[in-house]
């Protein structure tokens, strides 16, 4: 049975907000996955979409096809129902990133802020394993849990206004990468020439929540050889299953 | 197929938006003014899908390559065909070579010219509504040629002239719910929220900025779904309005959620227009 009991609201006129406790916690993450797996399996009529976030799912309907009270009605009956279905396979995902200073624009200035080498800045970045919480803000953009508490870092005061694609940076506890070029605040540490979001595919993100991901260090040879890999499509990014 | 002798100052391709695709964090988009984009289709007897183009302020200059039949709604920029006035919320018969350009503004800030079987651009995730990084063009330029798709006219569209009431171009009042955190100010904020009669400030597809602050001590939340119509409000006491390119997820406190009609009437006002909030 489930361990929780999610709160609901209405959100305007045509959407339910379903939240958990305001935290990055994993089982919390499983709970919210799993119920809304079930949702989609009971194919409820009038639902247009659900959007999964760190702690909460939103339920979008069709307010003249459904009402808020028989819609939260149901969604309780479904959080409550046992499943027997098995979780969908997760993966760690092995990312290649280039921490040289022509990428990491910003690593200077956090290893003088946290007073740490900015060869323990690497060292930390690459032996944690984050989870994917959610993908959200932009498209193909990761909200990562795990950052080391050493490095957490504020974000730049006024931000800049390009930061390149493949970006991996730090802002505030989190740490995380940038699908496409964009402005932004967070401080930059390195590159990975692997791309987050693609368009041209019919589920645009290789990673889900659920997900694990690793920073493998590479030196800039490498991230060039990798780059020309992914144009010539012969490049595979290393996975393994998580199992747990 | 459709040249654009001058882009006007910010139009673009936009249907009702890509349904189903925000777990990848991609915007939802669509047109601004989602009711006056349907008028336009409905006239012509299309799907309220068809892609349709929406024009800002400024109104673009065209030329037709084929035979066709448009119809404008929303904004009044003066249309015009070939130098003549054309009327708004009706058929117009298009002749190979016609010309379509737009004058001065009488209301509004967003037009939508619907055509005849749809605008033909390329489909992102169910959805041809322009988007950086999602569609190749964010906006429409100078030279540049749309595709759409040429049926033989229906004969059903041509009859169709519509009494259309344009008074909520001028109304103030934006009819709002709760926000999830609606509930985390104090009385007196709340009080403001609703008594103020606030100054719309910088704005584009993604969002409108309100120019009165709202001092609050609220911490930001953790990241969590906004909508368009989503009012968010910062550290700062800045309150944002969200409209449909918003970012699918947000860190400020959701305080006030916009309806529908509503987001459709801010969509129709420009900077320095005033509005109230009320329930």
């Amino acid at each position: 049975m489930p361990s929780f009991s999610p709160s609901y609201k209405p959100f305007g006129k045509s959407a339910i907000l379903i939240e958990w406790p305001p935290e990055m916690n994993d089982n919390i993450l499983k709970d919210i996955l799993s119920f809304q797996q079930k949702i989609k399996d009971n194919n409820i009529e009038g639902i247009i979409e659900t959007i999964q976030s760190i702690h909460s799912l939103t339920v979008v309907y069709e307010s003249n096809n459904i009402s808020y009270h028989f819609l939260k009605q149901q969604l309780k009956n479904i959080y409550d129902e046992d499943t027997d279905k098995q979780p969908s396979v997760n993966y760690l995902w092995k990312i290649p990133v280039c921490y040289d200073y022509k990428f990491g624009l910003d690593l200077k200035e956090i290893s003088i802020g946290k007073r740490l080498p900015v060869e323990k800045i690497i060292e930390l970045h690459t032996r944690a394993i984050y989870l994917v919480y959610s993908i959200g803000f932009l498209p193909g953009f990761l909200y990562l849990g795990g950052l080391d508490e050493r490095l957490y870092f504020d974000r730049k005061s006024a931000p800049r206004l390009k930061i390149p694609k493949g970006a991996v940076a730090i802002g505030g506890m989190q740490t995380g990468i940038y699908p496409n070029e964009s402005p932004g605040g967070w401080q930059i540490i390195g590159n990975t020439p692997v791309s987050f979001f693609n368009k041209t595919k019919v589920v645009p993100c290789f990673a889900k929540p659920g997900d694990k991901i690793q920073f493998i260090r590479i030196p800039f040879e490498k991230y060039k050889q990798i780059q020309l890999e992914i144009l010539s499509k012969r490049y595979t990014l290393k996975k393994e299953v998580v199992d747990d | 197929m459709i040249k654009i002798l001058k882009e006007g100052l910010h139009t673009s391709i936009q249907d009702l938006g890509r349904i189903g695709y925000r777990n990848y964090g991609i915007p939802v988009s669509g047109a601004m003014d989602i009711e006056a984009a349907k008028l336009s289709n409905l006239i012509l007897g299309n799907e309220e899908t068809d892609a349709v183009m929406e024009i800002t302020l400024l109104g673009p200059k065209l030329q037709f390559y084929n035979d066709t039949q448009i119809a404008i709604s929303g904004a009044d920029f003066s249309p015009a065909k070939n130098g003549f006035p054309v009327e708004m919320n009706t058929c117009i018969e298009i002749q190979k070579d016609d010309i379509i350009e737009f004058g001065s503004r009488k209301y509004g800030v967003r037009t939508y010219l619907a055509i005849l079987g749809g605008f033909r651009t390329e489909q992102m995730f169910g959805s041809r509504s322009f988007y950086v990084g999602i569609t190749k063009k964010e906006k429409i330029s100078s030279g540049d040629e749309l595709l759409f798709k040429t049926k033989k006219t229906s004969g059903f569209a041509a009859e169709v002239q519509l009494n259309f009431n344009n008074s909520y171009f001028k109304k103030q009042t934006l009819m709002v719910d709760k926000g999830p955190e609606f509930d985390l100010l104090n009385d007196g904020q709340k009080q403001r929220l609703f008594a103020e009669v606030f100054t719309l400030g910088m704005n584009n597809r993604m969002a409108y900025q309100l120019k009165e602050n709202l001092p609050n001590d609220l911490n930001p939340i953790i990241s969590s779904t906004v909508l368009p119509g989503t009012v968010q409000l910062t550290p700062s006491g800045k309150l944002i309005i969200l409209m449909r390119d918003c970012p699918t997820t947000g860190g400020y406190p959701r305080v006030l959620q916009l309806t529908e009609p509503s987001i459709n009437r801010l969509a129709q006002k420009m900077q320095h227009e005033k509005v109230k909030f009320t329930f």
